[in-house]
């Protein structure tokens, strides 16, 4: 999650919903859970996070820490479900559940499920509903994660990032490589589904060391792979040193074929793409929860700087998004008070909603169908088809398919499609 | 007996009824910053023209009003009173006439003019920095039009002067002894009185038939927001008088008198202007263009059968094209060029089209030091921001079917079969410190330069003499030339004609597009040099693209240069989750509105910074500021 808050309007102070909102029956209804916590934050992280030490060295003694969070969390869950049930929406069922940090496997599984119990007891989870949680390999044990199973969680994320220690040091990963395969298997013996993050095009990463990695994650077995180029965001430590030159400037080339290695390796491990940035073995491995994003569905995101998102209205393209305060103790006040913990949102009208659907629907396997594409979109296909970018085959069907170096200039193809 | 002429005195010199005797008509030939200003002041002073008081508040208000209405209100000759005995002792008035001669290099047909309009021309030299090439070549217009010349060391008060060092000098230059130079202090006043005596005693007296058809000499013309076109003339027969009829013998143009008078500091309207005076017309025209600097001006109801002669069009010299930066401010560009234009009468243009830089005007300039005035004014007085393409020359092409093409824009070089291609050439003259020889032969050389011979101004100053084409001093040749002799060469040059070149012109594609606007004649000697150079800018400006984008320099058909600018291989934000999503959209809604700001040549989008960073005429726009200030 992106640590700037975008500008927005400024909410509705007691969290009510637009009332132009319709019932939202065709839609899907994720629940995302932010976590803000880490043990330390590593140098490019740009996530909205905070270490034990950064909230206890805040003033007031009022620390909101790891103790209190999944009550604070919970109050937020009993205000949205008002919050839905006064525009319709509190009927549906919640059909993936994505617990992301920071650090979730920071706070006692028994707390995480204590989340995942309130979110069930409100809306109930769908037959056969994904629940994941983000995990740092050193920050799990057989019994922690036993437990996430026992309480409903279905798939474990591993924040594997790189096999190689010069490249997890530069990244500032605390974690030994050697444990993420154990990790992997006491995850799989407590029956859960396991997806490995990785990360390319580090600075100082070789080729050969990026396919290192890819060869660990696919020794590993794992049914989902992640894989994600390296981006030096502003702010963060990482930044700094390559301002002044301490580390290399992440070179595009390099990631890109660091790119295509990876799709090769994977492909060739029997994991297909279905996002950009995502391999599964079979359609039915694919992370639900994140499609719901790309298909432009409905999610709640709890906890600080948490997007929300909800489409859908009788009279056209609307929807609605908003985003939590970034503190967590900013959070937990609001909550205590029982305002809003929202800090900011905006109404998308036909335009945005069609830019979004565009920008999201290309990223993936399944392709953006062309009727969803402006008369000046379409008339760009067959460049971009000729350019190599889409798919002949499935621009012909009717569908914006991304070819592999489409992929990898999917913003051009979007640019192109919404010109 | 105090120099400044008595009432009594005064009456024998009044305009109009002065005995050509009584008259003396003078420049001041000076390089900028060697006190011309300062000297034209003190003679103002000490003769009583404008008391001391008045003097600070005077040159202030000048100062405002310039600022206010540009340069029109300079005093383009100024009519002094001054007395000095003769042989017997006794009291004579004079009139002083000091003529304005513009003090730069693009200017040499109206220093021609103005040098015309006098009998003689002081010559001031900074005592501490020595004669420079401009002030030399307009040294050798005055002599070659037989002025007598009053040569004046100024400055001598500054600790640095050398006055017995560049009085040789000069010595040297003009004929005459050493001892001969006066030593004034413009600052001080030092020195002034003995000039002003001096100038009496040695410019000869002008001559004139009283009773000839009417003939003067145009030496200026300015357009005044009030008065609309103020010209400046110098009767040479006959008697102009307020409210007669006159002929511009040129265009045959017919106006009336509405004002005649002489300057002194002030427009003063007088009963006319006799044989030798000098003084202003006004006849109510607006345009400068109906007044033009070396025609001759006649009476109507006596016409003379004889213009002056001398009479010259302004003629443009070197042409850019200018383009607003921004494409809805080319009304407000069509304006201000018809703004300037009424007081300038060597300023063309007419309307362009590029493909890379969309509408602008192709202007024609006297030379580099017009068109980086003409660009600052536009700029600075109408709040533009423009694009310059490089400054080119005219070229005249002879196609093998004998018909002639004159090519005022490269865009413009025909490609069909040429036979021959004349472009324009200079004289230039360069004034260097001898250790400097080498370096500037070297550099006139690369520059396609003929040397015309060489002198010795002293021991360690050397004046050399150079045939080049004009386009290779457009060039980046002044920046090149001050490099090389650490600052110490000037440099002047004057039209010399045209000469037939091996040239060609090399264009610039763009993944197999010509950009207009990139193109450019040059030697075939250097056409590779041209094109390595601007592949290689262009292949730095140009973002890269979703493929690969060929920049090549090609002559006609051939391909001399090639760079590429490689296909951008990603371009894809790798995550894109719930949080990501209204940045991601904000982004790309940025994006597009920077794309409105590309041109696309082509397939190829090229941000407009890359034009203005391609065709900076940083070298030429330079050029010509740092010659205004040497």
């Amino acid at each position: 999650m992106s640590p700037a808050l975008p500008e927005g309007e400024v909410p509705p102070a007691d969290g009510s919903l637009p009332a132009w909102l319709d019932d939202g029956a065709d839609r899907s209804f994720g629940v995302y859970v932010h976590v803000p916590f880490c043990t330390v934050r590593c140098g490019y992280c740009d996530f909205n996070t905070y270490t034990a030490s950064e909230l206890l060295a805040e003033a007031g003694g009022r620390v909101a820490g790891h103790e209190a969070y999944a009550g604070t969390v919970l109050r937020e869950v009993a205000q949205a479900a008002r919050a839905l049930d006064a525009v319709g929406r509190g009927g549906r069922p919640v059909s993936t559940v994505f617990v992301g940090g920071g650090t979730p496997t920071l706070l006692p599984a028994g707390d995480l499920v204590a989340v995942l119990d309130g979110v069930r007891s409100t809306w109930g989870l769908s037959p056969g509903a994904e629940v994941t949680t983000e995990a740092n390999p050193d920050s799990v044990t057989p019994e922690s994660l036993a437990e996430l199973a026992d309480g409903g969680f279905t798939r474990v994320s591993f924040g594997m990032q790189s096999a190689v220690p010069h490249v997890l040091a530069t990244l500032e990963r605390t974690h030994d490589p050697e444990r993420v395969p154990r990790a992997v298997e006491w995850a799989r013996d407590a029956g859960l589904a396991v997806s490995l993050d990785l990360i390319y095009g580090t600075p100082g990463e070789s080729v050969e060391d990026w396919r290192r990695s890819l060869d660990a994650v696919v020794a590993c077995g794992v049914d989902h792979v992640s894989a994600y180029a390296l981006t030096v965001e502003e702010g963060t430590k990482m930044a700094a040193q390559v301002r002044r030159g301490v580390l290399p400037r992440p070179d595009p080339d390099d990631q890109a074929a660091k790119y295509e290695l990876a799709d090769d390796v994977l492909t060739a491990a029997g994991l297909g793409w279905y996002e950009i940035s995502n391999w599964a073995r079979t359609p039915d491995d694919a992370c639900r929860h994140n499609v719901g994003y790309w298909r432009g569905d409905d999610w709640w995101g709890f906890g600080p700087g948490a997007h929300s998102h909800l489409g859908g209205a009788a009279d056209g393209p609307r929807s609605v998004r908003w985003w939590n305060v970034k503190h967590p103790r900013a959070y937990a006040d609001r909550l205590a008070a029982g305002a809003t913990p929202a800090a900011g949102r905006e109404l998308l009208g036909p335009d945005e909603v069609q830019l979004e659907r565009v920008l999201l629907g290309v990223r993936i396997r399944d392709g953006l169908p062309l009727d969803h594409v402006d008369a000046a979109g379409r008339h760009a296909v067959a460049g971009l088809v000729a350019d190599g970018l889409l798919d002949g085959g499935a621009a012909v069907r009717g569908t914006a398919l991304l070819t592999r170096r489409g992929r990898l200039l999917a913003d051009a193809v979007v640019r192109a499609l919404t010109a | 007996m105090s120099p400044i002429p008595s009432a009594q005195l005064s009456s024998r010199i009044q305009p109009a009824a002065t005995p050509p005797e009584l008259l003396r008509n003078f420049c001041i030939i000076a390089h900028i910053d060697h006190g011309k200003s300062t000297l034209a002041d003190r003679m103002l002073q000490l003769t009583g023209v404008v008391d001391a008081r008045a003097m600070r508040a005077q040159y202030l208000d000048r100062m405002d009003i310039e600022r206010e209405r540009g340069i029109t209100i300079k005093s383009q000759a100024v009519r002094m009173p001054w007395a000095v005995a003769d042989e017997q002792g006794a009291l004579v008035p004079y009139a002083l006439n000091m003529i304005d001669t513009p003090g730069h290099v693009d200017f040499t047909y109206e220093v021609s003019r103005s040098l015309a309009a006098c009998e003689g021309a002081v010559l001031l030299v900074d005592a501490a920095q020595g004669i420079e090439a401009q002030t030399l070549a307009n040294l050798y217009l005055a002599m070659e039009n037989d002025l007598a010349i009053v040569p004046v060391l100024n400055k001598i008060d500054l600790p640095a002067a050398q006055p017995e060092k560049y009085a040789e000098e000069i010595a040297g230059l003009v004929g005459g002894d050493p001892d001969d130079v006066l030593r004034v202090s413009g600052k001080t006043g030092e020195g002034v009185e003995v000039l002003l005596d001096k100038i009496v005693r040695t410019v000869p007296a002008p001559h004139g038939s009283a009773d000839a058809p009417a003939r003067a000499m145009i030496f200026d013309s300015v357009y005044d927001t009030y008065r609309g076109v103020v010209t400046y003339v110098r009767v040479v027969d006959g008697q102009l008088s307020p409210r007669e009829k006159i002929v511009m013998m040129s265009t045959k143009a017919h106006h009336e008198l509405l004002e005649i008078g002489v300057i002194s500091p002030e427009a003063m309207p007088t009963k006319g202007l006799g044989i030798g005076e000098v003084g202003y017309l006004i006849t109510g025209v607006k345009d400068v263009r109906q007044s033009k600097v070396g025609d001759t001006v006649t009476n109507q109801s006596k016409p003379a059968s004889e213009s002056l002669g001398g009479y010259a069009d302004p003629k443009p010299m070197v042409f850019s094209g200018l383009y607003p930066i921004d494409g809805s401010d080319y009304p407000v560009l069509r304006d201000a060029l018809d703004k300037l234009k009424l007081n300038d009468a060597a300023l063309v243009y007419e309307p362009e089209t590029s493909v890379a830089l969309g509408f602008g005007f192709r202007v024609g300039f006297l030379g580099l030091l017009h068109l980086e005035i003409v660009r600052e004014r536009l700029e600075r007085e109408f709040d533009l921001d423009l694009i310059s393409t490089a400054p080119n020359v005219v070229y005249d092409v002879t196609m093998e079917d004998r018909s002639v093409i004159t090519v005022t824009n490269p865009s413009e070089f025909p490609g069909g079969k040429v036979g021959e291609i004349r472009e324009p050439v200079v004289k230039a003259t360069i004034l260097a410190p001898s250790e400097f020889i080498g370096a500037v032969m070297e550099l006139c050389q690369t520059r396609r330069g003929e040397l015309g011979g060489m002198d010795y101004l002293s021991a360690d100053r050397v004046e050399m003499r150079y045939t080049l084409p004009l386009a290779e001093i457009v060039f980046d040749f002044f920046d090149q030339l001050k490099s090389k002799t650490r600052g110490y060469a000037s440099l002047d040059y004057e039209p010399a004609g045209d000469q037939a070149a091996d040239l060609v012109k090399v264009d610039i594609l763009l993944q197999g597009e010509q950009v207009d606007a990139f193109s450019a004649i040059v030697h075939k000697d250097k056409a590779y040099a041209y094109g390595v150079m601007m592949v290689g800018k262009l292949k730095e400006l140009i973002p890269r693209q979703q493929f690969e984008v060929p920049i090549q320099a090609a002559v006609g058909s051939r391909v001399i240069a090639r760079e590429t600018v490689r296909a951008m291989r990603k371009d894809v934000l790798a995550k894109c989750y719930g949080g990501d999503i209204s940045r991601k959209r904000k982004l790309l809604e940025k994006q597009k509105e920077g794309k409105k700001r590309m041109k696309t040549i082509g397939r190829v989008d090229v941000p407009q910074e890359a034009f203005i960073a391609a065709l900076s005429t940083e070298s030429g726009g330079k050029d010509a500021k740092e010659k205004a200030r040497k």
